[in-house]
C-alpha cells in the first residue's frame, strides 16, 4: 500500500559512530533530514553532557550575529539573502569564525561607544547653543523694557543705584556682579539651561513654591527636536532661564534643577560674551559634525561588510550548534573511541542513510565505517507521513486533530477531495466560487516568488500555506455553484429553461400568483440537463421552498455516505492490525446499525424521487408522496402511520412496513452486541488461558489477547505484545462508552450533517440580500447618471461581497467542514494517538531561526 | 506622480477588472432583456396594460444596459489610472 495511506513504517537503529568521524556524519545526516535520534542520558544535566563547551561557544557566537543584526536593521542596510545553505564548517573553523565575530563586535562596540561620547558631546553642544540664542531674546525684552513702557517694573527689581553703577552694561545688570560694588539683596543673579518639555509645568510649580515666589523663570520650546545620545530616541526640550537675587536662594533653585534632572550651563552675562561663546560653540559643533560624519561612515563600512556574511554566519553557527547538540545526545563507549546513537529511521531510507554515513566518514579521513544496526523494541515508533507540497497542508489538518498513531489509516488522501467538496456544498456560489480559485490560482503560480518572501504575518502565511486548498475549494464551489445555478444569487439560463408559460394575457393580468403545473404543458417533462432550473430564481415565492427539500435530502445523503465510508475505513485498520475481535463485534454491528437505519433512510429519499410524479396517476401522483422524516419517525417507534389521503397509500412498496420492522429490530439487536461481544470474548480468552499449562498459553492465545486486549489504542501488533492486561471491568467500561458513542453519534452525527443545508442557505440568501439591497440602488437609478452612481454602488458591493461572503462566510464554512471531518468523518475509525516523527534536519532548525535548538537546550 | 500607496492602487485594480468583466456581461444580459435581472429595472408596481409595461421594461432594459456600459467605461478609466499608480509604486521600490 502506497505511503500516502498509512504512515512510513519505521525502525529504531542504533549507531556507532566513531569519535573522530562522529561530527561529520552527524552533519551528513543533518543535511539529510531523516533520522531522529533519541537521548541516550536524559538523567544527565545539560551542563555534564560532553559536548558542553562547543555548544556554549555556538551560543555566543550566536549572541554575537544576533548583536551585528541588530546593528545592521538599526542602519537599514540590506542583508543579502543568496537562500543557499553552506555545509556545516569543520571544527577547526570554529576558531577562525570565533575570531572573526570578535574582532567585528570588538569594532562595532568601540565605534559606537565613540560615537556616544560624540554625540553626548554634541547634544549639549547643541543646547548651549540653544540657549544662548533663546536668552538672547528674553535680555533683549528686558533692555527693550526697561527702554519703554515696563520702567516701573524693572524698578521695582533694581534700585537706581544699582543702575547707575552698572550703567555701562546698559540699564539692567543681570548675573553676577561685581559684589564689592554692590548690597547683596539686590544682586540679581540668575542660571540658565535645559529641561526635559513634559517635566516644566512640574518644574514652574516647585520653584514658585520652594522660593515663595521670589524667583522669576522665563522658558522658551526648542522647536527641533533633539536626539538622546543613549538610545537615540528623538526628545523635546525647553530653554529655561531663572532670575533670583542671593547665595540662598540660588543654591535652593540649584537643588531643584538638579532634582528635576535639568542641565544647566554657564551663560556669560555680557552681550559680547554671549555672542563671542555663540560663535566658538558654532565652530565646535562644525568640527564635531565631521568627525561625527566619519564615525558613521567607518560603521557603515564595517555594517556593510558584515551584512553580506551575516546569513551565511548564522547558518554556519547554527548548524554546528545543532551537531554538537546532537552529540550531546550520544552514548559515550567505555573505551572512548565511538559514540553510541539510538535514532528512529524510516525503513525505506536505510540506504540512503548509509550512503550519507559512508561520505561522512569519508570527510573525515577516518578509516573504520560507522555501523547502522536494527533493534526490536516494544515501543511505538513516531508517525510520519511523506508529504509534497500539495498534500503538506491537508495534512496539516488532520495533524491539527491529532497525529495518527503508528500504521493507522490516514484520512489525508480522501480529505483532499472531501473536504474542498463539503466546503463547496455550503459555499456553492459560481462567483464566489471564482474569486477564491482565481486567489488560490495566483498563489500557486506565484508560489516560488511568494514563498521567497518570508514575512511575519500571520494570516497572510496561513493563507499562502492552504494555497492548494484555497484553489481546491474555489474549484469545487465554482461546480457547486453551477448545480446550485447561483453566481451573485443570480441564475444562468444556459441550456434554456424546461419550464413554458402557457397563460394568456388575461388571466396574467388579473392574477398577483400564478403557479406553473409540471402536470400540464408548462412543462416540458425532462428535467433541466444541469443543475437547477434557472425558472427558480423567478420563482419568489416557493424558490426557498424547493431549496430547502433539495438541499437538506443530499446533505444527510452525503452524511450517511461519508460516515459510511468512516466506519469502511475502519475495517481497514482492523484488517491490517490482525484484530479479529474487534472487526467481529465491532465493525460489523456498526456497519449493520448504520446502514440499516440511516442508508435505509437516504434509500428512501430515492425511492420517494423514483416513485412519485406530478404526471403519475393516483397512488404515485405527487399528492400521495410521503413525508420521509414522518416515515422514518414511526419507523423508529414502532408507531402506525397515519391514514392517508383517499386513493393514496401509506406505503411507498410492498413489504415495507415488515422490512422497516425487520431492520429496526437488527440494528437494536447490534447494540448489544457492539456493547458486550468483544469484552466476553476476552474474557472468555482469558480464562482459557489460565485453565491450560502455562508454557502452551504462550505461544498462540496469550499472543492474539494480547493484541487485542489493548482496545483503546491499535497501537500496532508489534507494541501491544509485553504490557500489562487490562482489568475486565475497564475493557467492560471502555466497551461500553465507545457503544454508547457510536450509537448516540450516528443520530447526532446525522443531524450534524445539516449544516451543509444550513449554511448553503444561509450563504444564497445572503448574497441574495447583499444584491438587492446594494447593487440593485446602483441598477435602479433612472437616467444616464445612473451609470456613475453605479460605479461607486458596484465598488462598494464588491468589497462586501469580497468581505463577508468570501471571507467570512469562507472561514464559517472552512470551519464547519473541519468539523465535519474531525468529530462526524474521524471519529468512526481515528484514534490519532500517535507523535509525530521529528527528524533531526538543518532546513527545519534554520527555518525556525534557531529556535527548535536553542528551545531544546 | 503619485497620488496612492500600493496598497490602494492593488485594490483599484482588482476592483476595476472585476467591474469591468462583470458590468460588461451585465450590460449584454440587460441588453438582451434578461428575465433573471427584472427586479433590478426601475419598474412601476402595476401596468394597466401589457403594452405600457412592455414599453416601459424595454426602454429600463436599455437604460440599465447602457448604464452598466458606461459604468464599465468609467471603470476602464480607473483602471488606467490604477494601474499607473501601480507601475510608479512598484518602480519606486524597485529603486
Amino acid at each position: 500500500m502506497g505511503s500516502l495511506f498509512r504512515s512510513e513504517e519505521m525502525a529504531l537503529c542504533q549507531l556507532f559512530l566513531q569519535s573522530e568521524a562522529a561530527y561529520a556524519c552527524v552533519s551528513e545526516l543533518g543535511e539529510l533530514g531523516l533520522v531522529q535520534f533519541r537521548d541516550l542520558n536524559p538523567d544527565v544535566n545539560a551542563f555534564q553532557r560532553k559536548f558542553v563547551n562547543e555548544v556554549r561557544r555556538c551560543d555566543e557566537m550566536e549572541r554575537k550575529l544576533r548583536y551585528l543584526e541588530k546593528e545592521i536593521k538599526k542602519d537599514g542596510i540590506p542583508m543579502l539573502d543568496t537562500g543557499e545553505s553552506p555545509e556545516a564548517p569543520q571544527p577547526r573553523e570554529m576558531i577562525d569564525l570565533e575570531a572573526t565575530f570578535e574582532k567585528l563586535e570588538n569594532e562595532l562596540r568601540e565605534v559606537n561607544q565613540n560615537a556616544e561620547a560624540l554625540k553626548r558631546n554634541f547634544l549639549e553642544l547643541t543646547e548651549l547653543k540653544h540657549i544662548l540664542r533663546k536668552t538672547q531674546v528674553f535680555f533683549d525684552e528686558q533692555e527693550g523694557g526697561v527702554n519703554h513702557t515696563t520702567e516701573s517694573m524693572t524698578r521695582a527689581l533694581i534700585t537706581d543705584e544699582a543702575r547707575t553703577a552698572g550703567a555701562s552694561m546698559g540699564p539692567v545688570q543681570l548675573g553676577y556682579m561685581d559684589k564689592s560694588n554692590e548690597r547683596e539683596d539686590y544682586l540679581p543673579c540668575f542660571v540658565a539651561g535645559v529641561i526635559l518639555r513634559e517635566r516644566l509645568p512640574a518644574f514652574e510649580r516647585m520653584l514658585w513654591r520652594a522660593c515663595r515666589g521670589n524667583v522669576f523663570l522665563r522658558q522658551a520650546m526648542i522647536e527641533t527636536p533633539l536626539e538622546d545620545p543613549t538610545n537615540g530616541d528623538q526628545v523635546h526640550k525647553s530653554v529655561f532661564i531663572i532670575f533670583f537675587q542671593g547665595d540662598q536662594l540660588k543654591t535652593r533653585v540649584k537643588k531643584i534643577c538638579e532634582g528635576f534632572r535639568a542641565t544647566l550651563y554657564p551663560c556669560p552675562e555680557a552681550p559680547a560674551d554671549r555672542r563671542e561663546m555663540a560663535m566658538g560653540v558654532m565652530t565646535r559643533i562644525e568640527d564635531l559634525n565631521t568627525v561625527l560624519g566619519q564615525t558613521q561612515d567607518h560603521r557603515h563600512r564595517v555594517l556593510v561588510a558584515a551584512a553580506k556574511n551575516l546569513k551565511n554566519w548564522f547558518v554556519k553557527v547554527r548548524k554546528i550548534k545543532a551537531i554538537y547538540h546532537t552529540l550531546n545526545l550520544f552514548n559515550l563507549d567505555v573505551t572512548q573511541k565511538c559514540l553510541i546513537a539510538e535514532c528512529w529511521v524510516p525503513l525505506l531510507d536505510i540506504e540512503t542513510i548509509q550512503l550519507a554515513l559512508r561520505r561522512g566518514t569519508e570527510r573525515s579521513g577516518s578509516s573504520v565505517p560507522p555501523i547502522l544496526n536494527r533493534m526490536q523494541t516494544f515501543e511505538n515508533p513516531p508517525t510520519y507521513n511523506r508529504t509534497n507540497k500539495f498534500t503538506k497542508a491537508f495534512q496539516a489538518l488532520i495533524d491539527a486533530y491529532g497525529v495518527a498513531s503508528y500504521r493507522e489509516m490516514n484520512p489525508a488522501p480522501y480529505t483532499i477531495i472531501t473536504f474542498p467538496f463539503l466546503f463547496a456544498v455550503m459555499f456553492g456560489d459560481l462567483g464566489h466560487g471564482a474569486l477564491m480559485a482565481l486567489f488560490g490560482l495566483w498563489m500557486i503560480r506565484k508560489e516560488k516568488g511568494l514563498a521567497a518572501q518570508k514575512t511575519d504575518n500571520e494570516i497572510w502565511n496561513i493563507f499562502f500555506g492552504g494555497r492548494y486548498i484555497i484553489f481546491l475549494m474555489g474549484a469545487f464551489s465554482m461546480y457547486t455553484g453551477l448545480i446550485y445555478n447561483d453566481i451573485f444569487s443570480k441564475s444562468l439560463n444556459i441550456f434554456g429553461s424546461h419550464w413554458r408559460l402557457s397563460y394568456n394575457t388575461s388571466t396574467v393580468m388579473e392574477n398577483k400568483l400564478l403557479q406553473l403545473n409540471p402536470n400540464s404543458t408548462d412543462y416540458v417533462g425532462d428535467p433541466y440537463p444541469f443543475g437547477l432550473d434557472p425558472i427558480w430564481q423567478v420563482a419568489t415565492s416557493n424558490k426557498i421552498i424547493f431549496h430547502n427539500g433539495y438541499k437538506m435530502k443530499i446533505s444527510i445523503i452525503f452524511g450517511v455516505i461519508h460516515m459510511i465510508f468512516g466506519v469502511i475505513m475502519s475495517w481497514h485498520n482492523h484488517t491490517y492490525f490482525r484484530n479479529r475481535l474487534s472487526l467481529i463485534y465491532e465493525f460489523i454491528p456498526q456497519l449493520v446499525f448504520l446502514v440499516l437505519l440511516f442508508f435505509y433512510l437516504v434509500l428512501l429519499m430515492f425511492i420517494k424521487w423514483n416513485r412519485y410524479a406530478a404526471t403519475n396517476p393516483m397512488p404515485y401522483s405527487e399528492s400521495c408522496a410521503p413525508s420521509i422524516l414522518i416515515t422514518f419517525i414511526d419507523m423508529v417507534l414502532f408507531n402506525t402511520p397515519k391514514t392517508p389521503p383517499t386513493g393514496c397509500e401509506v406505503y411507498m412498496f410492498w413489504g415495507q412496513s415488515f422490512i422497516q420492522t425487520v431492520f429496526v429490530l437488527v440494528a437494536l439487536a447490534c447494540i448489544p452486541v457492539m456493547l458486550l461481544g468483544k469484552p466476553w470474548k476476552i474474557m472468555q480468552a482469558r480464562k482459557l488461558a489460565n485453565e491450560e499449562v502455562q508454557p502452551i498459553a504462550g505461544a498462540t492465545s496469550d499472543a492474539e489477547i494480547g493484541g487485542n486486549s489493548n482496545g483503546g489504542s491499535h497501537g500496532g501488533a508489534g507494541a501491544g505484545g509485553h504490557h500489562d492486561e487490562e482489568e475486565m471491568s475497564e475493557i467492560f467500561i471502555h466497551q461500553g462508552i465507545h457503544t454508547i458513542e457510536y450509537v448516540l453519534g450516528s443520530v447526532s452525527h446525522t443531524a450534524s450533517y445539516l449544516r451543509l443545508w444550513a449554511l448553503s442557505l444561509a450563504h444564497a440568501q445572503l448574497a441574495e440580500v447583499l444584491w438587492t439591497m446594494v447593487l440593485s440602488i446602483g441598477l435602479k437609478q433612472e437616467g444616464w447618471l445612473g451609470g456613475v452612481i453605479l460605479t461607486f454602488v458596484f465598488a462598494f458591493w464588491a468589497v462586501l461581497t469580497v468581505g463577508i461572503l468570501v471571507l467570512m462566510e469562507g472561514l464559517s464554512a472552512f470551519l464547519h467542514t473541519l468539523r465535519l471531518h474531525w468529530v462526524e468523518f474521524q471519529s468512526k475509525f481515528y484514534m490519532g494517538q500517535g507523535y509525530a516523527f521529528l527528524p533531526f534536519s538543518f532546513d527545519a532548525i534554520i527555518e525556525n531561526g534557531g529556535a527548535s535548538s536553542s528551545e531544546a537546550e | 506622480m503619485k497620488i496612492c500607496g500600493p496598497k490602494l492602487s492593488l485594490c483599484g485594480l482588482i476592483i476595476s477588472v472585476w467591474g469591468i468583466v462583470q458590468l460588461v456581461l451585465m450590460g449584454v444580459f440587460f441588453y438582451i432583456n434578461s428575465v433573471a435581472l427584472i427586479e433590478d429595472l426601475p419598474l412601476e408596481e402595476e401596468y394597466h396594460t401589457l403594452e405600457a409595461f412592455y414599453t416601459a421594461a424595454n426602454r429600463a432594459y436599455n437604460q440599465n444596459a447602457y448604464n452598466c456600459w458606461i459604468a464599465a467605461c468609467i471603470y476602464v478609466l480607473t483602471l488606467l489610472l490604477s494601474a499607473q499608480q501601480f507601475y510608479m509604486n512598484s518602480r519606486v521600490t524597485a529603486n
